[in-house]
This record gives structure tokens, C-alpha cells and sequence, in this order.
């Protein structure tokens, strides 16, 4: 191992990597559990393909673009196509920097993942490859910069400690553009639609949490305090979520809901991501507490809406991000971080600091990637036919079913192919 | 008294419950079916198995109505399955011998009149 790299941390980190990858084969059984039977497999797809985009592009230029220097506004091409990512720790930490690049990869493939919760059931398959491979530079690898690489938001103070910027808020409100330009379901809010499978959903969710650990307990590169603190705050905080859902479940139906608790987890994950290992374990569960009701109420509001943001990422992750990046500005504490205080411990200025990015990084993320589907949409149609819409994502885009059972279905063998696709009885 | 039957896409389901609805038809079962008229044979591809799928999911509407509702029924059935599309289904009138509520042991007209209570 070369100078300056700690064997603990490094093989934490790699673990850690390996967590965090977890999360989108768990957020794409997350979300096929909130789609209709026949939109199963897209669904599933669309989160495998950031792993297939997004890894290629982070490779590519995304690394460089978020990692190399400390720019202001995006970092430099130094580290394109990997280059200079070796054995050598990585600038300010004890890990390979090849880790490093792995751990923060998987980042930017989740981050891309979420955003398909907004346009599922619709938006045609190819057209989504092209747009999270794009968004994944344009959007992530930008915002990466703005709150980790050195850009000008890290700088000038902000604290985000896993993601609140360039994951939670940048996907949520980019969910919410991509809804916007992509258009309702031809049925929403004429049809109920309801979740197919909701174990997929509690499973899904329950997958995240686990990966979680990683996410959270792995941004601070190390096996140091903060990692530790954050550790056992993504333990806290979703739970304290999960209760207070219950709660406004029991008020709002008098029922506590399993879909509802699936959310709860999500939304408590996310609160204390950019929080995680900057404020104590007691504040991590008031966070949850009352980072739940705001999330809340955005659900239900949108339903009520005409915007098809279908499965709820503004809610859960831009909403629940926009909270946590606040809360440190009130209830950070440098007893417990070793950084900075927030308001509640006299220090205004890391409030101010939060608030901007509270800002900024919902306003990019909205426009840039509203701008980015208009041109996309210009070149190609990103939306499938009603009556592709009818006959549902799987068939028409993946030549699959999810729950094939089999008859009538009629092998073909190789020199069978020529017969393909013709009419068995002329309609006439 | 006759049975119709009317079997459409799974998709146009819920337009034809509504139409049924409007056609005060209240009394009906739908079950899942799988079935093949004249529409395109999808080919779909498994790990290099490639097979035709000669059927497709339908769902099967039984409507047993007194005379006068039979025209009515009809109607509804075609106004909620029709797309334009091959594929939009089929409906078949059948004559019914014989009918009996189970609760009341009511038969024939008695039996698929709906009832307020």
C-alpha cells in the first residue's frame, strides 16, 4: 500500500462502495413495487441502466468534472477517463483515490436512478438512456462540485455531508422538470393506479435503508467519528420518521399504511444524509421527527394535483433534502463534528450558508434539467404512444413480461424468425 | 333474459364498468381471460428463448339482463371496449333458460332485476 493510506478505513470504504451500489437494484424493486404489473420490468430497467450510464459517464468525464480542482463552478478535466485515479490516497483522505472514485460513482448512479421515479409508465426507454447520460454530467457531476469537489458552496461554507445537495435535492427537484416536461400518464387522474406489489415496495425500501449504511457511514471516508456519528444517526433518524408517519397515517385515515411506512423510511434515509455527521444523535431523531411532516403533506398535495410526478421524488428526496440541508443550520454542533456550530449553538452564519444552498441547488437542478429534455425532446419523441401506454413499458420496450405464465406462448426456433409478427388471422 | 357476454381489453376494464354504471346495469362478474383474435402476435425474447405469445390478457364481462336491457348493455360494453384497434373484443348474446337469487331464491326476471335494498 503506498504512504498515507489507513488498511481500516480503506477496507471500510470498500464495503462501504459496495452498500451504496446495493441501493439502486433496491430502489429499482422499490419503485416496480409502486407501478402497475404491466410497467414492472421498465421500471426495474431504468434503475439498472443509471448503473450501465451513469458508471460510464462518471468514468468518462463526471469524476473529473466534480472532483479535479477547486473551481467555483466545475472542476477540471485532469482526471478524464481516469486518468491519474490510482493507489495513491485521494487529496484530504487515507483511501486509494481508486476507492474513492468507486465510492462516489455509485453516488452518481443512484442520484440518476431516481429521477425515473417522476416519468415511469411513459418515458420511452432509449430516450432515457440519452438523458441519464447527460444528466449525469450536466446536473450531477456539477452539483457534485457545487458541494464536495472544492466548488464554491463547500467553500464558502455549506455542510453536506453525504448528499443532501447533489443527491436529494438535485434529484427531487429535477423529478419535478422531468414531470413537468414529459407530461401526466394518459390515465392519471382518471383511473386510480394503484402499486402493484406493495412487499416489493416495503423490501425495496428496507434494502435502501441497509445500503444506506453506506451511503451515510461511508462519507466520511474513514472509520473516524464522523463516519461513526453518521453511522448510528441513519440508524435514529428514519426510525423516529417511521413513528411520526404512523402517527399522521393514524390521523389522516386511522390506519397506519405499509406503503406509507415504505415512504417513511426513504424520507427519514434522506433527512439525515446531508445531516448525518454534523449534528448529535438526539437532534438526528428530532430531524426525523419533523422532517416527516413536510414530506407528508407534499404527498398528499400532489396528488390532488395535475402533475404526474409519479412516484413521489420531490416528496421524498427533494423535500426531505431541502429539511436536512436546513436543519444543520440550526442544530449542527462542533462538540459533536469537530466543524461548526449552527444557530441553536450561536453560529447564524452556518445557517446562511445552508439557506443558499437550499437555494441554489433546487433552482439548477430544476432549470438545467427542464432545459435538457426540451432539447432532448426536440430530437427525439421521449414519451411512448397512448396506445403503447395502454399495452404497457415491458412489452413494448422490452419484449418481456414480468408475470409470464407461459401458455399459448409458441417456441421459435432460429430459422423461425422470418415468420415473426404476422397477424395469425386476417382482420380483414 | 339473456346473457351477454363481453370480452375486452384489460386496459378499457375500467371504461366499461363506468359505462355499465351509467347504463344502470348493476348486477355483473368479470373474470381475467386469455384469448386470441386477430390481433399481432407479440414475440418476445427470453435469454435467447424467443417465443410467439398467441394469447392475450382480456377481461370477460357477464351480464345477465332481462329483454329490455339487453340492447342497453350492449351498447355500454362497446362504448367502454372500443379503441379502433384490432383487439378490442368481442360480444356474445346468449339466451338464458334460467336464473335464481340465491337469497330470496327469486327466479328468472325476478333474479337479474337489481334491487334497492
Amino acid at each position: 500500500m503506498s504512504g498515507g493510506i489507513d488498511t481500516g478505513d480503506t477496507a471500510w470504504m470498500l464495503v462501504a462502495t459496495a452498500l451504496v451500489l446495493l441501493m439502486t437494484p433496491a430502489l429499482g424493486l422499490f419503485y416496480a413495487g409502486l407501478v402497475r404489473s404491466k410497467n414492472v420490468l421498465n421500471t426495474f430497467m431504468m434503475s439498472i441502466a443509471a448503473i450501465a450510464v451513469a458508471t460510464i459517464t462518471w468514468a468518462a468525464v463526471g469524476y473529473s468534472l466534480a472532483f479535479d480542482g477547486d473551481g467555483a463552478l466545475i472542476g477540471g478535466l485532469g482526471n478524464a477517463f481516469m486518468s491519474g485515479v490510482d493507489f495513491a490516497p485521494r487529496e484530504g483522505t487515507t483511501i486509494p483515490e481508486l476507492v474513492f472514485f468507486a465510492f462516489q460513482a455509485t453516488f452518481c448512479i443512484i442520484t440518476t436512478a431516481l429521477i425515473s421515479g417522476a416519468v415511469v409508465e411513459r418515458m420511452r426507454f432509449g430516450p432515457f438512456l440519452v438523458f441519464s447520460a447527460l444528466w449525469s454530467v450536466l446536473v450531477y457531476a456539477v452539483l457534485a462540485h457545487w458541494a464536495f469537489g472544492g466548488g464554491w458552496l463547500i467553500s464558502g461554507g455549506t455542510l453536506d455531508f453525504a448528499g443532501g445537495v447533489p443527491v436529494e435535492m438535485a434529484s427531487g427537484f429535477s423529478a419535478l422538470a422531468a414531470a413537468l416536461v414529459v407530461g401526466s400518464r394518459k390515465d392519471y387522474g382518471r383511473q386510480a393506479l394503484l402499486p402493484h406489489n406493495a412487499v416489493f415496495v416495503l423490501l425495496g425500501a428496507g434494502l435502501l435503508w441497509f445500503g444506506w449504511f453506506g451511503f451515510n457511514g461511508g462519507s466520511g471516508f474513514s472509520t473516524g467519528d464522523p463516519s461513526v456519528l453518521a453511522f448510528t444517526n441513519t440508524l435514529l433518524c428514519p426510525a423516529a420518521t417511521l413513528v411520526v408517519w404512523f402517527a399522521l397515517d393514524l390521523m389522516r385515515g386511522r390506519k397506519v399504511t405499509a406503503i406509507g411506512a415504505a415512504t417513511a423510511i426513504v424520507v427519514g434515509c434522506v433527512l439525515i444524509t446531508p445531516a448525518g455527521g454534523y449534528i448529535s444523535p438526539g437532534w438526528a431523531m428530532l430531524l426525523g421527527a419533523l422532517g416527516a411532516i413536510p414530506s407528508y403533506g407534499i404527498i398528499v398535495w400532489r396528488t390532488r394535483t395535475r402533475v404526474d410526478e409519479t412516484l413521489d421524488v420531490l416528496a421524498a428526496h427533494g423535500t426531505a433534502g431541502f429539511f436536512g440541508i436546513l436543519f444543520i443550520g440550526f442544530f449542527a454542533q462542533e462538540a459533536w463534528n469537530g466543524v461548526s456550530d449552527g444557530l441553536f449553538y450561536g453560529n447564524a452564519a452556518q445557517l446562511g450558508d445552508q439557506a443558499l444552498a437550499a437555494l441554489a441547488a433546487p433552482a439548477y437542478a430544476f432549470v438545467a434539467t427542464f432545459v435538457l429534455l426540451k432539447v432532448l425532446g426536440a430530437v427525439m419523441p421521449l414519451r411512448a404512444t397512448d396506445r403503447e401506454e395502454a399495452m404497457g413499458m415491458d412489452v413494448v420496450q422490452h419484449g418481456e413480461e414480468a408475470y409470464v405464465t407461459g401458455e399459448g406462448a409458441i417456441l421459435l426456433l432460429p430459422d423461425d424468425h422470418e415468420k415473426v409478427a404476422v397477424p395469425v388471422a386476417d382482420p380483414g | 333474459m339473456k346473457l351477454v357476454i363481453g370480452i375486452v381489453r384489460p386496459e378499457q376494464a375500467n371504461r366499461v364498468l363506468e359505462a355499465l354504471y351509467r347504463a344502470e346495469v348493476r348486477g355483473f362478474s368479470m373474470s381475467r381471460v386469455q384469448g386470441h383474435g386477430g390481433e399481432m402476435d407479440r414475440v418476445e425474447t427470453y435469454r435467447g428463448t424467443t417465443v410467439q405469445m398467441g394469447l392475450s390478457e382480456k377481461m370477460r364481462f357477464e351480464v345477465a339482463v332481462s329483454d329490455d336491457f339487453v340492447e342497453k348493455t350492449v351498447q355500454a360494453l362497446c362504448e367502454g371496449g372500443r379503441t379502433g384497434e384490432v383487439g378490442d373484443g368481442k360480444i356474445f348474446v346468449v339466451p338464458l333458460d334460467h336464473a335464481v337469487r340465491i337469497r330470496t331464491g327469486d327466479s328468472d326476471e325476478g333474479a337479474v332485476t337489481p334491487v334497492s335494498k
